[in-house]
């Protein structure tokens, strides 16, 4: 044995692969529901995605020169291709999955030099550039009976922004139990607020993340929808659409987590969280979109270096400054 | 009583079943001993004795060396058969200075004469006597003891804690020793406070060790100025600034002591030896070591003579049942690699554990996937894995930014990151080149100033050799002068 390792000399056991596996099994009941509520098209957009994303990696693993079972092996670029999948409208052409693997996984991380350098979450990468180049493509959405629509945030704005109160229309809107199961039509693993929320209490019970990132998102979002339903309920949806349609959940819990592009110090991932549910609300409620967490991740993963420069965690023994405390020789009784 | 939260901070398995039942037992006197003369934080010690010298157990063998340092004392009777290099209790087996003890069987202890009355003493003299007899921070941190024992007069002091967190995995050792040796101990306790002149003392020990905790509440139901409070389980509780915020809340300033807040923090090994010192007049000459880990066939906790070798106890603990992956002085999660079992074991030695391949979980190195594992764990509120991404790209001054002279290189970085990337290890070297920088600084500096000064004194030479010829040459115009003048007042002579 090498007489320069130095201590400790034992481990908690976690792995890179075991946070991946942990990722996953979170994501699965939400997966399993997608996949089940919207049939074969879903199930074989899903495959799809995933070997891309893990054939597109072993492709750059080897140009590289890098080991390819290696890498390959801890999870993280199928872990990417599964987010992916689920951010995907399931009746999205096999072509879409394919071209998306290879962009999340060879613009998105392995032009950074790999897991743990990029700077963009990859699978959201690959989500918003499909979006802006196949824009039909990537927002023909079916319903639970298969009948073509918009999703729930899609119809709300397309109705507000003809004029229309929030109130003539309400009764075609899904209810609140039918958005919180997932009865609703939307990208193949966002729609079941239940299973998600489940997922992510997983994750923070296995401490694979921490509260901070998806309380302040998802306080900051409702907070913003709480308030600007009360200043004009005409127009602005209430708390529970924002809580239950979309992303929400799905991106608080497992994309805006994404332990690679998050800041490190807990006060810079609550700021983090609340610049991802400030750009999501105003941008599902004034941009050109109906859905923006994609954007918002990005555009705070693009924040996030310069959050981690500015928010460090205070230093044992040292005031925010880095000087030494000071205390004067009358303070010190107990 | 309220405890504060301290920040970060790790569960590792405890381990300690293997040795915590087993009562303290004295290994049997081995065949040589090999004591070093630096087992201590300071100065080495001074050889006072010679090759063939007989000693009696507690015999001076070496002085201490300035105000910090600590003696050596014999650990048994005997002759001595050596005085020169030995391998170190240390990962690198670099050699150290040794007297090499041959035991003649009779264990005869020097005449002892402890003082009738320790508390009649005054202060100073307890300090004094705790420095003769070369006791040391039995904890690990092998600081001499009798230096905190003198900070009184330097500091406003108002509370004496006593460590007895024992919060590395594996080690039973303080555990025990507060089990059976409880009453010692606090009278050892009592002893230091009083020559700290403190009046309020506490004692932490984890809520994993019950019965100690139950047996020094016992020991010290008939002093109502001693505390005994249950610590919560989390490493490294037994960091010494740690332990003192979470018993009060205050934190100790960077680059101060714990004495800048009030407090002074002593373990309670280092208190029985105190006692021992004071009320039986017995030197430092052996200690509790726990001999653990899951390659060892029969776990013990051993009191063991000082440069007793480290094979020995491995032998008393009937040997090890498979081939250790690692052998490790001290616990896991700060412990130091030994190189091979020939070592002996000195002051600072609480644990030796003989760790197997499961439970050492060597995993290869993988990229750093900035989970932010390493900033949670963190007690000092670092962030390690900039600072490692820093050190391995030798930015060694960004990596002194972020706070490396503030690490306790606890391990609960490297313990949880899951990409196993060796952070302590990382922080050691960056730690290692800026002390060879500044050696190198330190040495560039001083070749610098020989430099100008040879400068200044060949200037000198130049200056007063040009002085010296400025005056030769003024001599011989004078004289040129003079002889004109002569040649002169002849010739007028001459036409006269």
């Amino acid at each position: 044995m090498s007489l320069l390792i130095s201590s400790p000399h034992t481990h908690s056991g976690k792995s890179v692969h075991s946070t991946m596996l942990l990722v996953m099994l979170a994501l699965a009941p939400a997966t399993v529901f997608g996949l089940y509520l919207f049939g074969l098209p879903a199930i074989s957009l899903f495959l799809i995605t995933i070997l891309g994303c893990a054939l597109a990696e072993a492709m750059a693993l080897k140009i590289m020169g890098k080991p390819v079972g290696k890498y390959l092996s801890d999870g993280s670029a199928i872990l990417t291709g599964w987010l992916l999948a689920l951010s995907l409208p399931p009746t999205a052409p096999w072509w879409i999955g394919l071209l998306g693997a290879f962009l999340a996984i060879i613009i998105g991380k392995q032009v950074f030099g790999g897991i743990g350098q990029n700077l963009f979450n990859p699978a959201m990468v690959a989500r918003v550039a499909l979006l802006i180049s196949f824009p039909l493509e990537m927002t023909t959405w079916v319903t639970v009976d298969g009948v073509s629509g918009a999703t729930t945030l899609g119809h709300i704005r397309t109705e507000t922004g003809q004029g229309h109160s929030l109130a003539s229309f309400t009764d075609s809107l899904p209810s609140v139990s039918d958005m919180g199961l997932g009865m609703i039509g939307g990208s193949m693993g966002e729609t079941s607020a239940v299973l998600l929320l489940l997922g992510g209490l997983f994750l923070l019970w296995k401490r694979i993340i921490t509260w901070h990132i998806p309380v302040s998102l998802l306080g900051t979002l409702l907070l913003l929808a709480g308030v600007m339903h009360a200043i004009n309920p005409d127009v602005y949806p209430g708390v529970e659409v924002h809580l239950l349609a979309g992303a929400t959940l799905l991106g608080a819990f497992f994309i805006a987590t994404d332990l690679v592009t998050s800041p490190v110090s807990a006060t810079g991932q609550l700021i983090f969280g609340a610049g991802c549910g400030l750009l999501v609300y105003v941008i599902r409620t004034w941009a050109g979109y109906p859905e923006g967490m994609a954007f918002a991740v990005m555009l705070m993963n693009a924040l996030t270096p310069l959050i981690d420069h500015y928010f460090r965690p205070r230093i044992y023994g040292r005031d925010r400054k880095g000087e030494p405390l000071n205390y004067a020789s009358g303070e010190n009784k107990p | 009583m309220k405890l504060f939260r301290i920040r970060g901070g790790v569960h590792p398995h405890d381990c300690k079943t293997l040795s915590a039942d087993k009562a303290i037992e004295d290994l049997p006197m081995p065949s040589l001993l090999h004591i070093p003369l630096q087992q201590h934080i300071g100065a080495a010690a001074k050889p006072a004795v010679k090759r063939g010298d007989h000693v009696l157990k507690g015999q001076l063998l070496a002085n201490s060396q300035g105000m910090i340092s600590a003696p050596i004392h014999a650990p048994t009777s005997g002759r001595v058969v050596g005085v020169g290099h030995y391998p170190a209790h240390h990962a690198s087996g670099l050699s150290v200075h040794t007297i090499t003890l041959q035991p003649d069987g009779k264990d005869e202890w020097i005449e002892l004469s402890p003082p009738a009355d320790p508390f009649a003493l005054d202060p100073a003299e307890i300090a004094t006597r705790v420095a003769a007899a070369g006791i040391v921070g039995m904890g690990g941190a092998t600081f001499p003891s009798a230096v905190k024992l003198n900070l009184r007069n330097r500091y406003k002091l108002h509370t004496l804690v006593i460590n007895g967190a024992e919060c590395e995995p594996y080690l039973t050792c303080d555990d025990r020793i507060m089990r059976e040796y409880s009453a010692n101990v606090i009278d050892g306790i009592r002893i230091m406070a009083y020559a700290l002149g403190v009046e309020n003392i506490i004692i932490g020990i984890e809520n994993n060790k019950p019965q100690a905790q139950a047996a020094m509440r016992e020991a010290a139901t008939t002093f109502p100025n001693i505390q005994v409070v249950g610590l919560p389980m989390r490493y490294p509780m037994g960091s010494e600034k740690h332990l003192v915020q979470t018993l009060t809340g205050l934190e100790t300033p960077a680059r101060g002591l714990t004495a800048d807040i009030g407090i002074v923090v002593h373990n309670p090994a280092t208190a029985l030896a105190v006692r021992d010192a004071l009320r039986e007049g017995k030197p430092l000459v052996s200690r509790v070591v726990t001999v653990s880990g899951g390659a060892v066939r029969q776990p013990r906790n051993l009191r063991v003579l000082l440069g007793t070798k480290v094979q020995d106890v491995i032998d008393h603990c009937e040997g090890f049942n498979v081939e250790p992956a690692r052998l490790i002085s001290g616990g896991p999660m700060m412990g130091n690699l030994l190189p091979d079992t020939r070592v002996p074991l000195v002051k600072g030695c609480n644990g030796i554990l003989a760790l197997t391949a499961k439970e050492v979980s060597e995993n290869q190195e993988s990229p750093c996937i900035r989970c932010a594992s390493c900033v949670q764990a963190c007690p000092c509120g670092l962030l390690p894995l900039e600072m490692a991404a820093n050190a391995r790209a030798g930015n060694l001054d960004a990596v002194t930014k972020l706070g490396l002279m503030d690490c306790i290189a606890c391990g609960s970085c490297s313990y949880v990151c899951p990409a196993h990337i060796p952070l302590v290890q990382y922080f050691n070297y960056a730690k290692g080149e800026l002390a060879s920088r500044q050696r190198a600084k330190h040495k560039q500096d001083e070749t610098k100033r020989l430099i100008e000064r040879r400068n200044e004194r060949m200037a000198a030479q130049e200056r007063a050799k040009k002085e010296m010829m400025e005056r030769r040459k003024r001599e011989a115009a004078a004289k040129k002068a003079a002889a004109a003048a002569a040649a002169a007042k002849t010739a007028q002579e001459a036409s006269a």
